[in-house]
C-alpha cells in the first residue's frame, strides 16, 4: 500500500499553533486555554495528555478547525486558518485531517466499505471505483477487509474503531487526530489500535496527534505534550 | 458539487426512516389528491354553469335597440344650439329592428380574423294558439347549422331532429314548457300569431330544453326562412347578428368597434352576464384555498418528521461535518429528503387525484334542468396537475427549509464532546 509519497525533508512542519487562547463564555468567562504554542512535524507521533478538564480536547477541536472561536493563530500545512469560510474549513478537514474519535461515529445506514469511502467521495479527487479500491486497500492493511460488506452496527467496538481509522486514512491526510481513540476499548483492542498507529507512523511516516489520558499509550509515543489548567506544562 | 453523493446520503437517510417518510409522503399525496379532485370537480361545475348561459350567449351581439332618437330636432336647430333643451314626452321612434345591410355586415365580419363565427337571428314575439287559449311567447329564427356549431343548439333539442327545422318548411322546435302547455307532440301542428295579426300553422319537429324553465315556457325556434315568412319579411331580414370571438376577453373592445362601424347597437358578453364571471371566480378561489390549506397541513407533517429525523441523526450530521462535509452539503441533504417526499408524494397525488376525478365523473347526476348531463362534470385541465405538483414542491421545500437550516448549523464539537 502506498499511502503518500513522503517528502524527503522530515522536519517539515505540518501543524503549528501560535499563542492560542480560548475562553468559555457561558455562564461566566473562563479561560480554558492559555497561550498554547507548539508545532507538529511531518512523521511525528505526538500524544497530548493531562487530567480531565485540562483543556486537551478543547485544544484538539481548535486544531481540527471545527472550533473557530479562539484567539491566536493556527497553521495547517503552512496555511493560516483564520478568516477561512466554513466551506473552506470543511474542505481542509476533508483533505488534510483524518479523525478518530472516542466513539466510533460510523454511519449505521451504510456498509463498512461505504463508511470508509464517504470522505473520499466527498473529496472527488479520484473516481468512485478508485475510491472503492483505495478503501479496500486500507481495510486490508488494518486486517478487516472481510467486514467490508457488513453494516456498521453489526461490528464489535474494536472493529468499529479500526473502520474509523481506515476512514481517517482514505484521503491520505497530512495528519491524523485522535480524541481518546482507545478510551472506550478494552486492553486488547486498545493495544491493537495503538499498534496500528505505531505501524502507520513507522511504516508510512504518518503524522499523528492523539489526545489521551492513558499514560501507557502516551508513554509509547515519540513525543508527549502534557497539559494542566489550559497550559502546556511539560514537553 | 458532488450531487451524486448528496443524493446517495439523502436516500440512505430517507430509507433508514422509511415509515415516517412514507407517512409524510402520504400526507402530501392526500392533499394533492384532494386538490386535484376538488379543482377538477369545481371547474367542471363552473364550466357546466357557465355553459348554461355563456355557451348560448354570443360574445358580441349586433342589434337595433328600440329607444328614442338621440338627435331630437330641437338639438339640430341653430337657434337653440347653446341652450339646454328640455323635451317632454319623447317617444321611441319607429326605428327598424331590422339590421340594415345585414348581408354586407356579415360578409365583413367573416373576414375579421378575431371572429370565430357568426349566426344571424330573427326574434319575433308571437302568440301560440291552442283551442281557446293564447300563450305569449317568442320565436327565434335561426340558421340551424351555424347555431349548432357556435351555440350548441342541437345539444338542447332533447326530442326530435334539429336538422328537420332546416329541411322541413314551416316547422318549429317548441320549448318543452310551451309544448306541455299546448299539449302537443311531435308531428302536431301549432298555430302561431304574430304581433301584427298574421297567423301561420307550423309543424312541431322537436322539443327544446335549455335547463332554464322560464325560458322554455316562452321560447321556440324556427328556421330563418320560416320566421321571415311568418313576419312577412324579405329573405334579407335579420334582427340580430350573434358573433363568437376567438378570444372572449376581446368582446368589450370589439363590441365598441362594431357599434361604431356598423351603426348598430352592440352588446358584449361581459356586460350581458357579468354575474357569471363572479360566480366562477369565487368557486375557483374556494377550491384553491381548500387545496392550499391541505398542503400546508401536509407541510407541517413534513416539517415535524424532518425535525425528528435531525434530532435522531445528530451524530450522523456531526460526523459528516467532521469528515469534511460543509453546512451547505448537510442542508442540501435534508432539503433533498424533503423534496423527494414532496415530489413522490405529489406525483402519487396526481395519479390518485386523476383516479378520483374519473370516479366522480362516473357518479350519475340527472336533472331535468340539464338534459345533456348524465354524470357529475369534471374538468381534466392539465394546468391543475402542473399547479398541484408545483405547490407540492414549494410546500415541501418550505417545510424542509427550516429543519435543513437547523441541521446545517449543528456544531459537531458539541455533539462529539457531548458523549
Amino acid at each position: 500500500m502506498t499511502i503518500r509519497n513522503q517528502p524527503l525533508i522530515m522536519t517539515q512542519t505540518v501543524l503549528q499553533s501560535r499563542g492560542i487562547n480560548k475562553y468559555f463564555k457561558d455562564p461566566v468567562r473562563v479561560q480554558v486555554l492559555k497561550n498554547i504554542g507548539f508545532s507538529v512535524n511531518q512523521g511525528e507521533f505526538v500524544s497530548v495528555t493531562g487530567k480531565s478538564g485540562c483543556g486537551k480536547s478543547t485544544l484538539l477541536y481548535i486544531l481540527s478547525t471545527m472550533d473557530t472561536d479562539y484567539e491566536g493563530d493556527l497553521l495547517i500545512d503552512g496555511d493560516l486558518m483564520r478568516g477561512k469560510s466554513e466551506g473552506q474549513l470543511a474542505r481542509i478537514r476533508n483533505e488534510k485531517i483524518g479523525f478518530v474519535f472516542q466513539f466510533h461515529y460510523l454511519l449505521n445506514e451504510f456498509t463498512v466499505l461505504k463508511n470508509v469511502m464517504l470522505p473520499g467521495l466527498k473529496l472527488q479527487k479520484y473516481p468512485e471505483a478508485e475510491v472503492e479500491h483505495r478503501a479496500m486497500e486500507r481495510l486490508k492493511t488494518l486486517g478487516i477487509a472481510e467486514l467490508a460488506a457488513k453494516k456498521a452496527n453489526q461490528l464489535s467496538g474494536g472493529e468499529k474503531q479500526r473502520v474509523a481509522i481506515a476512514r481517517a486514512l482514505i484521503n491520505d491526510p497530512i495528519i491524523i487526530m485522535g480524541d481518546e481513540p482507545t478510551g472506550n476499548l478494552d486492553k486488547k483492542n486498545s493495544d491493537i489500535v495503538f499498534d496500528i498507529f505505531k505501524q502507520l507512523c513507522e511504516e508510512f511516516k504518518q503524522t499523528l496527534l492523539i489526545v489521551t489520558h492513558d499514560q501507557s499509550f502516551a508513554g509509547n509515543t515519540n513525543r508527549i505534550i502534557e497539559m494542566e489548567d489550559g497550559q502546556i506544562i511539560h514537553e | 458539487m458532488n450531487y451524486k453523493l448528496i443524493v446517495d446520503i439523502a436516500r440512505s437517510l430517507l430509507l433508514a426512516r422509511w415509515r415516517q417518510s412514507l407517512v409524510a409522503a402520504i400526507g402530501v399525496t392526500f392533499s394533492i389528491t384532494m386538490f386535484i379532485a376538488l379543482l377538477g370537480f369545481m371547474n367542471g361545475l363552473n364550466d357546466l354553469l357557465d355553459g348554461l348561459i355563456l355557451n348560448r350567449t354570443p360574445h358580441v351581439r349586433l342589434f337595433n335597440e328600440i329607444k328614442p332618437n338621440p338627435k331630437q330636432p330641437v338639438d339640430q336647430s341653430a337657434d337653440f344650439k347653446n341652450s339646454h333643451n328640455f323635451i317632454r314626452s319623447v317617444k321611441s321612434s319607429g326605428v327598424r329592428v331590422e339590421i340594415s345591410n345585414s348581408a354586407a355586415i356579415m360578409q365583413a365580419l367573416k373576414t375579421d380574423p378575431r371572429v370565430l363565427g357568426l349566426a344571424p337571428k330573427i326574434t319575433a314575439p308571437v302568440l301560440y294558439n291552442s283551442g281557446t287559449i293564447d300563450i305569449t311567447g317568442a320565436v327565434s329564427g335561426i340558421d340551424v347549422i351555424a347555431e349548432s356549431n357556435l351555440f350548441f343548439f342541437s345539444d338542447y333539442v332533447t326530442t326530435g331532429e334539429p336538422l328537420d327545422l332546416k329541411n322541413i318548411s314551416n316547422s318549429i322546435v317548441l320549448g318543452k314548457g310551451v309544448a306541455e302547455k299546448l299539449l302537443v307532440d311531435i308531428g302536431d301542428v301549432v298555430q302561431v300569431t304574430t304581433s301584427k295579426g298574421d297567423r301561420l300553422p307550423l309543424k312541431v319537429v322537436g322539443f327544446f330544453e335549455s335547463g332554464i324553465r322560464d325560458f322554455d315556457k316562452v321560447q321556440s325556434f324556427a328556421s330563418m326562412a320560416t320566421t321571415q315568412k311568418l313576419l312577412r319579411q324579405s329573405n334579407s331580414y335579420v334582427t340580430d347578428i350573434q358573433i363568437k370571438l376567438k378570444n372572449l376577453d376581446q368582446a368589450p373592445v370589439v363590441a365598441k368597434e362594431y357599434a361604431q362601424l356598423f351603426q348598430t347597437d352592440a352588446e358584449d358578453i361581459q356586460t350581458a352576464n357579468s354575474q357569471f364571471e363572479t360566480g366562477s371566480f369565487v368557486r375557483t378561489l374556494i377550491s384553491y384555498v381548500v387545496g392550499i390549506t391541505l398542503l400546508i397541513v401536509a407541510g407541517f407533517g413534513i416539517y415535524n418528521i424532518l425535525n425528528m429525523m435531525i434530532y435522531e441523526k445528530m451524530d450522523t450530521i456531526a460526523i459528516l461535518k467532521a469528515t469534511g462535509f460543509s453546512g451547505g452539503d448537510v442542508r442540501k441533504i435534508f432539503l433533498g429528503i424533503a423534496l423527494t417526499i414532496g415530489f413522490l408524494g405529489g406525483l402519487l397525488g396526481l395519479v390518485f387525484g386523476f383516479l378520483l376525478s374519473l370516479l366522480i365523473d362516473q357518479i350519475p347526476f340527472n336533472t331535468a334542468a340539464l338534459p345533456t348531463i348524465k354524470t357529475y362534470p369534471v374538468n381534466y385541465n392539465p394546468v391543475f396537475y402542473i399547479i398541484g405538483i408545483v405547490f407540492a414542491l414549494i410546500t415541501t421545500y418550505l417545510a424542509g427549509f427550516f429543519p435543513a437550516r437547523k441541521a446545517s448549523a449543528v456544531d459537531p464539537v458539541i455533539i462529539i464532546r457531548g458523549k
